[in-house]
């Protein structure tokens, strides 16, 4: 379980109630976006279940004992899919991706990783890029698969990249 | 009518013959009967009834024993008793077993009237009276009781008085006593509310005469100093008529509810600034109708005037809560104001919950309710929904950072 500094909103009360005076709600909206992703960052996850949300101390605050229902964290999560820091990734609305880099930044990040790096016109696998000992120390270093995968594709229709499928495995190339 | 027995017109013995009169009509209770225009005779026992003429002949007659008589009044013939009273009534006891026949076997009433065409004769009424209470059936016979031992016909007088021999038995008799107490309570009942109407006719009349003497005395105002007015009024307000908006005044409704909001305005300024400028609707149809004493108004009048405070410029105006909760208001209370005050109570106590804030600030729940709901639309505060209920923090998402 990560360990990260709580915000001192996630010790206030009113925090897990969505409020309905809309500045107040923005507020309220920007802290839990913030919050919520620097904890997936720091737990390194990019999924959250909604249905089991409140298993998560992320939404559940014993020592004030209040929860975060799941109707609020759904409004959340929507508020923060406008921004592209989010998606749903079924039709129900229950599982969702965080991203606390949008897919945009992923892309470039890895982009100029493999600029930096010399490997452009060169091919490696995603596991590579994802475990691979030359990244560790960046920020992509364990990022979900699927994660992954999206923000390359952001670099392919940029003609930065192209994916391509192995065997078992799949690789991308840069140029 | 059923305590009536015919009898022929002769004098039992110890009976005497008190007085007369004519043109007697009988009444079963408040109805007509066929016995009208006749001759009326009493005896220290009895009132007998006849035809013109058959009295003196002896011939048969209706008759009436005074021991059945326990209150005699008179009733009063106009509304103020032009003409003096025509009517006697008199109250009766219930039937005594074993009377003779009479024109009626059962009568739903237990009173009969004599109306008399010219007049009571105060003679005569005076006589009855005294003939009821002289109670000369009860004396002792000074004649001999061999002779009259016979029962029924020749002694009217029963062995004990008419109120103690309610021998009734079985359901019956269970029956005919509930059904006189019910009737008893209801007349009652009648006359208590003929009483208070007859009372509220009067007060509209006495209003209208005091308006029409006021008016005079405004005209005459040099001959008439102002004290003499002062106290006339004051009289009238110890009469406890104090010119009562009433809807009857008025042509039409909305004057009526013109004058109500105007009523309404004057009275409630001081009592909303006592109570912090807001009151809810139901708190002030209390206190109007505290205020009115009689004529009370409708909750649906107080809201119909409530709605025309504005038109008529009032210090206070209607308001409608989104949540539905209809409150009076000063105008000078603005949300703002009440925002302000109840966001300093809320940094006092950290977390203010309805109740809570009912208590300091001493109004009700519903209103506090309103108060922090008007807080948090303004953005100083924000709301806490959790399974203890709903409670509301000063909003630090807008005042932190």
């Amino acid at each position: 379980m990560a360990e990260i500094s709580w915000p001192w909103q996630y010790n206030f009360p009113p925090f897990f109630t969505i409020q309905p005076h809309s500045e107040t709600r923005a507020k309220q909206l920007e802290a839990w976006q913030q919050l919520i992703a620097e904890y997936m960052k720091a737990s390194k996850k990019s999924t959250i279940d909604i249905r089991e949300s409140q298993n998560s101390p992320l939404f559940h605050n014993a020592s004030i004992n209040r929860k975060l229902s799941s109707e609020a964290l759904l409004t959340i999560l929507e508020d923060m899919a406008k921004t592209g820091r989010a998606a749903p990734i079924d039709k129900s609305k229950n599982i969702w991706e965080v991203y606390w880099h949008s897919l945009d930044e992923w892309g470039n990040m890895i982009y100029s990783w493999a600029s930096n790096n010399g490997l452009n016109n060169s091919v490696c696998t995603l596991f590579e890029l994802q475990e691979g000992d030359n990244t560790v120390g960046e920020e992509f270093h364990g990022l979900d698969m699927n994660i992954l995968v999206k923000a390359l594709k952001t670099l392919e229709v940029k003609g930065k990249c192209e994916l391509m499928e192995f065997d078992d495995s799949q690789g991308v190339k840069f140029f | 009518m059923d305590r009536f027995e015919y009898i022929e017109a002769r004098l039992f013995e110890g009976e005497n013959y008190i007085k007369r009169d004519k043109n007697v009509k009988i009444y079963d209770g408040d109805d007509k009967t066929q016995f009208v225009d006749g001759e009326v005779v009493l005896t220290t026992h009895r009132i007998l009834w006849g035809k013109p003429g058959d009295i003196p002949k002896g011939l048969v007659c209706l008759s009436l024993h005074l021991f059945y008589i326990f209150c005699i009044e008179e009733e009063s013939g106009g509304m103020f008793g032009l003409g003096g009273p025509k009517r006697i009534i008199l109250h009766l006891g219930p039937t005594i077993p074993g009377k003779r026949p009479g024109p009626a076997v059962v009568s739903p009433y237990h009173f009969v009237k004599f109306s008399f065409k010219d007049g009571i004769d105060t003679a005569f009424y005076k006589a009855l009276n005294e003939a009821v209470s002289a109670k000369a059936w009860e004396k002792p016979q000074q004649v001999t009781a061999s002779v009259d031992l016979s029962p029924s016909s020749l002694t009217p007088r029963p062995s004990v008085a008419p109120v103690n021999s309610k021998i009734r038995s079985g359901i019956v008799g269970i029956e005919r006593s509930i059904e006189e107490q019910h009737r008893a309570t209801d007349q009652s009942i009648s006359v208590a509310f003929q009483d208070l109407k007859k009372l509220m006719e009067k007060a509209k009349e006495m209003v209208t005469i005091s308006k029409t003497i006021s008016s005079k005395i405004r005209e005459k105002q040099g001959d008439i100093s102002e004290d003499d007015t002062v106290r006339f009024k004051s009289y009238l307000m110890s009469l406890g008529i104090d010119d009562p908006v009433t809807r009857d005044a008025f042509r039409s409704d909305s004057e009526y509810y013109m004058g109500l909001a105007q009523q309404i305005s004057d009275m409630m300024v001081a009592v909303l600034i006592e109570c912090g400028g807001i009151m809810s609707l139901a708190d002030v149809w209390c206190r109007v109708n505290r205020a009115r004493g009689l004529e009370l108004i409708s909750p649906e009048d107080l809201l119909n005037a409530c709605k025309l405070l504005q038109t008529i410029d009032a210090p206070m105006s209607l308001r409608k809560f989104p949540s539905g909760a209809c409150v009076l208001q000063l105008n000078s209370n603005r949300d703002e104001e009440i925002a302000k005050s109840t966001s300093q109570l809320l940094e006092e106590n950290g977390f203010l919950t309805p109740v809570k804030l009912s208590q300091i600030a001493n109004v009700s729940v519903l209103l506090a309710r309103e108060r922090l709901y008007t807080t948090e639309r303004l953005g100083l505060a924000c709301r806490d929904e959790s399974i203890e209920g709903l409670a509301f923090y000063p909003n630090l998402f807008l005042k932190k950072v």
